[in-house]
């Protein structure tokens, strides 16, 4: 008796454990909260671990950043990230040198493809950085981009 | 008041891209107002969520570091004319809009 009772303890707590490292029960899905902290954050890393848990990401070749090499205007400065890895679930888009670097995260469905496009502020010339987030791993490209006006103080 | 969201989703082939356009200030809370010199509060974006059929296709969430009257735009697979696609906002003030149209 006291075997059974071990036995399903300890298979419950391993399905458990499967859908966490899946991802599938992390607190942020759950909750479905904006990742405030993440987005308060002052720097990649700290952006990064808030949003995705981990702040490591591998360059990737398979990721394009299309953004202007200067922008003008700061204020608007369009960024599209397209990407070919399979099973992209996220796509963040981060600005190295601004105050709080994370501008915008996108969380994709299964049938989204891997491209979004959008405009952002950058505060000065700084690396655009696309993050995206697989279910084999995190990856990430940058792209420089000159800034001749700041857009943050407006 | 007409909506904030202008939104056209097209079908070509297997694929459909959509665009759109939401007016919104996007204040960072760290410009200053320079007749009184006082901070403008923030008032921005912080989700953008998209439905094809009821089903989320994409949820966007934004900073204040998304530009003035965001655009956006994405691609997914699976629709095909007439699909309603909707779009719908959330800003940090608790304010919302929402957008219907008709995949083209």
């Amino acid at each position: 008796m006291q075997r059974r009772t071990f036995l399903k303890g300890s298979l419950a707590g391993s399905t458990v454990a499967v859908a966490v490292s899946a991802g599938l029960l992390s607190p942020r899905s759950v909750l479905a909260a904006w990742p405030k902290g993440a987005f308060e954050a002052k720097s990649m890393q700290d952006a990064l671990s808030g949003l995705y848990g981990n702040a490591s990401t591998t360059p990737s070749g398979d990721i394009s950043i299309k953004a202007p090499d200067i922008a003008e205007n700061g204020a608007v400065v369009p960024v599209s990230v397209s990407s070919k890895l399979g099973g992209i679930s996220e796509i963040a888009i981060m600005a190295e040198k601004n105050g709080q670097p994370l501008a915008a995260n996108f969380k994709l469905s299964a049938n989204a493809q891997g491209f979004v496009s959008t405009r952002i502020k950058m505060g000065k010339t700084s690396d655009v950085i696309a993050v995206v987030k697989t279910n084999s791993g995190t990856f990430s490209a940058r792209k420089n981009v000159k800034v001749t006006i700041g857009g943050c103080g407006g | 008041m007409a909506s904030s969201i202008r939104i056209r989703a097209k079908a070509s082939g297997a694929e459909t891209t959509v665009k759109a356009l939401i007016t919104h200030p996007m204040e960072t809370g760290q410009r200053k107002d320079k007749k009184t010199g006082n901070k403008i509060p923030a008032h921005y974006i912080e989700e953008v969520k998209c439905d094809h059929n009821g089903k989320t296709v994409v949820t966007a969430q934004w900073g204040p570091a998304v530009s003035k009257n965001p655009y956006l735009s994405f691609k997914f697979t699976g629709a095909k004319a007439g699909d309603t696609l909707t779009l719908s906002w959330v800003d940090n003030t608790g304010k919302t809009d929402t957008e219907t149209t008709k995949v083209g």
